[in-house]
Formats: structure tokens, C-alpha cells, sequence
């Protein structure tokens, strides 16, 4: 199974080379980062999609991004910053109302992963924000299974 | 892992809610608001697999000359390799693979883009279906990056719809031949087709004003309302219906080989 994780971050950094007149080095490095975190959701059965967001968040800032969630799924979003600048991260997931939804956590300095199964398809948002620490790079993913 | 185990874990303490401020102008990408058709079967599969096979349709033309309908018909494509990946049929998805690789040719795109074929057929080879799920996304994702460097970013979301749709009509079609209500609610996705729709309206007005391009906005108007179910209710049979027929007659036309210039 370690041969894919592998395989698939290689694979996301070679696009992410391709694609680097569009992102910094920083987004580059901060794509590396979550891809490493979220290697053991995949030995878990997790698929991971290919499609990241990163961009620079400031402290008590947040960054709101609209996702699309089925009912019966399960969900890990995770997020890392490219460096440790950032001394804490959250990520929290909203529905479509704006209402906080309830998730399972894991955090670690400038890495953390919200788990969530929704119970009604539809529009989410997930809000990442640099809780503590200077203005950062980070790099959102997510899992499904 | 070791990571996970010197993380702290817990359930959140929940947050103040999202403004509406915030939720107009939260960050809505074509990576990761549109969720792949593989997103879409797998929450259908948990009550039990469906016959992903009934699902094939017979081979699409591979001589469209219109940009537009190639991109739409990529997508659409894609659409089917998910679903001979959830059916498991190597054959099919190595056959999906080589007609994805051809009409993306016709687009010109990268030979990033015609590696991916030796990396689906190897895959399908070798029965690695997860492996398979990430490379289609991967493929998708990676004609998409050529398209912008090639100056075609108007074609992208052309390509996620194409996949959309296609799958959409499969999970209705495997819906309403087997119907609960539980398993019904996956259709419920009114913001990826509103989304879409505005994503449309922003390209270039040549491209918007080309006759199937134009004819597919105009039918997305109507299939938001047909996905629009109630939070927390799931369609009926009938609405499961109206929706299949929809989608369907929508596919046939982006399929139709009279259409291209």
C-alpha cells in the first residue's frame, strides 16, 4: 500500500511542477506537507483527491472554501502550511446554512485534519484558520471513503 | 502514521457559526467543489454495489471536431472509467483509457497527458482499483492543466461538467432500478450544478454562444431545480425519473456526432 502513497504524492508533485507558474514554492512545499499527512488515511482506504486549495492565511484569519459532500460518505480534510511559522492550525466544516458541524480531530502544530460523515448530501464549507503563529502558507486536501 | 499517534485527537469544540458574509464569499474551486463521479458512486455503494455494468453505453464517436463537444465528451468519458472501475472489468476500463487518450489528442494536450494511458492500462492489468480511481481524477486533472497552459481555460469546466453529468445519469439509471429513499439523497447536489452554471456564464462569449454549448446552460437551469431536493428528504421514484430523463437527453445530445462542426 506504501508504494501507492507514494506514487499517488509523486504523482501530485510532478502536476504541481507542471503547474508552477502558478503556484508559489511555498504552496508547492505546503502540498508536500499535507501529502505526507494524509498517507495514513489512505492506508486506512481513504482515496484522496487530487484537487488541493492552498493559499497564505493570517493569524486569527480564516480561509472558507465551498465543498460538495454525499451522505453515506466518509470525509478527512487535512491541511498543512509549509513551514513552521504557523504553531497551530484548525479546520472546521460548516454546512450549507453556515452551522458548525460536528467532527472527529486530529492536530499537531501546523498540521490538522477534520474527519466528518454527513448525513445529508449537499454544500459544506470548511474553514481553515492559523490559530496561532505568523502569517503562513497552507494547503487543504480531502479524503473520502 | 506515527504522526497520528502523537497528535492529539478528540471531537472539536464547535465554532461560532460562518456569517453569510462568509459563506458568499467562501473560495469555490473546479478542484475541489466538484466532486468526481467516484465521490458520487462511492456513497451509492453503501447499501450494496449496484450493477455498475448495466451502466456501460456503447462506444461514443471519436471523430468530433468541435473543441467544446471534445471536452464535454472527455468528461464524460471519464465518467464511464469510474464506472468500469466500480464495475471492476479491466477490459473496459483499458478500453475507456485508450478512447480518453484519443480524445484528448484531438485537444492537443500534453504528452503528460498520453502517459497516463500506459499508467491506466497498467493499473487495469493488474486489478489496482484504488490506484485506478486516483489516476482517472489525476488524468482529468492533468488535461485540465494543459488546457490552461494552452490558453483553453474556457474549456475546463466543460470537461467537469461532462463528468457530472455522466455520472449523475448513471446513479439515477442504478436508483430507479432499484429505489429507496436512503439511497435517493446522493442526488440531492443543487450548488455543484449552480456552480457550473456560473462558471459557464463566465467564458467567453464565442464559446458560450456555440449551439450545444449554449443549448447545455440552458438545460442546467432546469436540472438545478430537478437536484434542489429538501435537506434531510430524498426524491421520489418520479423525481429520481424526471432527473434520469434530463440528464440523459442532455448526454445524448453531447454525444450526438452531428452536432460537431
Amino acid at each position: 500500500m506504501k508504494w501507492r502513497v507514494l506514487l499517488v504524492a509523486g504523482a501530485a508533485v510532478i502536476a504541481t511542477a507542471a503547474l508552477a507558474w502558478a503556484e508559489t514554492d511555498e504552496e508547492v512545499e505546503a502540498h508536500k506537507q499535507v501529502l505526507d499527512l494524509t498517507g495514513a488515511f489512505t492506508n486506512d482506504g481513504f482515496k484522496l483527491r487530487d484537487g488541493h486549495w492552498a493559499g497564505q492565511i493570517k493569524p486569527k484569519d480564516r480561509a472558507v472554501i465551498a465543498v460538495n459532500l454525499y451522505s453515506g460518505n466518509q470525509y478527512w480534510f487535512s491541511v498543512a502550511a509549509a513551514n513552521d511559522k504557523a504553531k497551530k492550525i484548525a479546520v472546521d466544516v460548516y454546512d450549507e446554512s453556515g452551522k458548525p458541524m460536528t467532527t472527529e480531530s486530529y492536530a499537531e502544530g501546523e498540521r490538522a485534519s477534520a474527519g466528518f460523515s454527513p448525513t445529508t448530501s449537499g454544500q459544506y464549507f470548511v474553514a481553515v484558520s492559523l490559530v496561532e503563529g505568523e502569517p503562513s502558507t497552507v494547503c487543504l486536501v480531502y479524503s473520502y471513503k | 502514521m506515527t504522526w497520528l499517534a502523537c497528535a492529539s485527537f478528540g471531537f472539536a469544540a464547535q465554532p461560532a457559526p460562518l456569517s453569510q458574509d462568509q459563506l458568499a464569499k467562501a473560495i469555490k474551486t473546479d478542484a475541489l467543489t466538484i466532486p468526481t463521479p467516484g465521490e458520487l458512486f462511492a456513497a451509492l455503494e453503501k447499501p450494496g454495489k449496484p450493477d455498475w455494468a448495466g451502466q456501460y453505453r456503447t462506444p461514443i464517436p471519436m471523430t468530433y471536431r468541435n473543441r467544446a463537444q471534445i471536452a464535454l465528451n472527455l468528461g464524460g468519458l471519464i465518467g464511464d472509467g469510474f464506472i468500469a472501475v466500480e464495475a471492476q472489468d479491466s477490459q473496459q476500463v483499458k478500453n475507456i483509457g485508450t478512447d480518453i487518450i484519443k480524445l484528448a489528442k484531438a485537444l492537443g494536450v500534453s504528452e503528460n497527458v498520453l502517459a497516463r494511458g500506459n499508467s491506466i492500462n497498467e493499473f487495469a492489468e493488474n486489478s489496482e482499483w484504488d490506484a485506478l480511481h486516483e489516476e482517472l481524477e489525476a488524468t482529468q486533472n492533468e488535461v485540465k492543466a494543459s488546457m490552461q497552459s494552452h490558453q483553453d481555460q474556457d474549456l475546463v469546466i466543460l470537461v467537469s461538467l461532462g463528468g457530472w453529468i455522466r455520472g449523475t445519469q448513471a446513479v439515477s439509471a442504478s436508483v430507479i432500478k432499484n429505489y429507496d429513499e436512503q439511497s435517493a439523497r446522493v442526488l440531492r447536489q443543487p450548488a455543484v450544478v449552480s456552480f457550473i452554471h456560473s462558471r459557464i456564464d463566465d467564458i467567453s462569449m464565442d464559446l458560450r454562444s456555440e449551439p450545444l454549448v449554449k443549448s447545455v446552460n440552458e438545460q442546467l437551469a432546469g436540472i438545478e431545480k430537478l437536484v434542489a431536493f429538501q435537506s434531510g428528504k430524498g426524491p421520489t421514484l418520479d423525481e429520481v425519473k424526471k432527473l434520469n430523463e434530463a440528464v440523459t437527453k442532455l448526454m445524448d445530445e453531447i454525444q450526438r456526432k452531428e452536432d460537431a462542426k
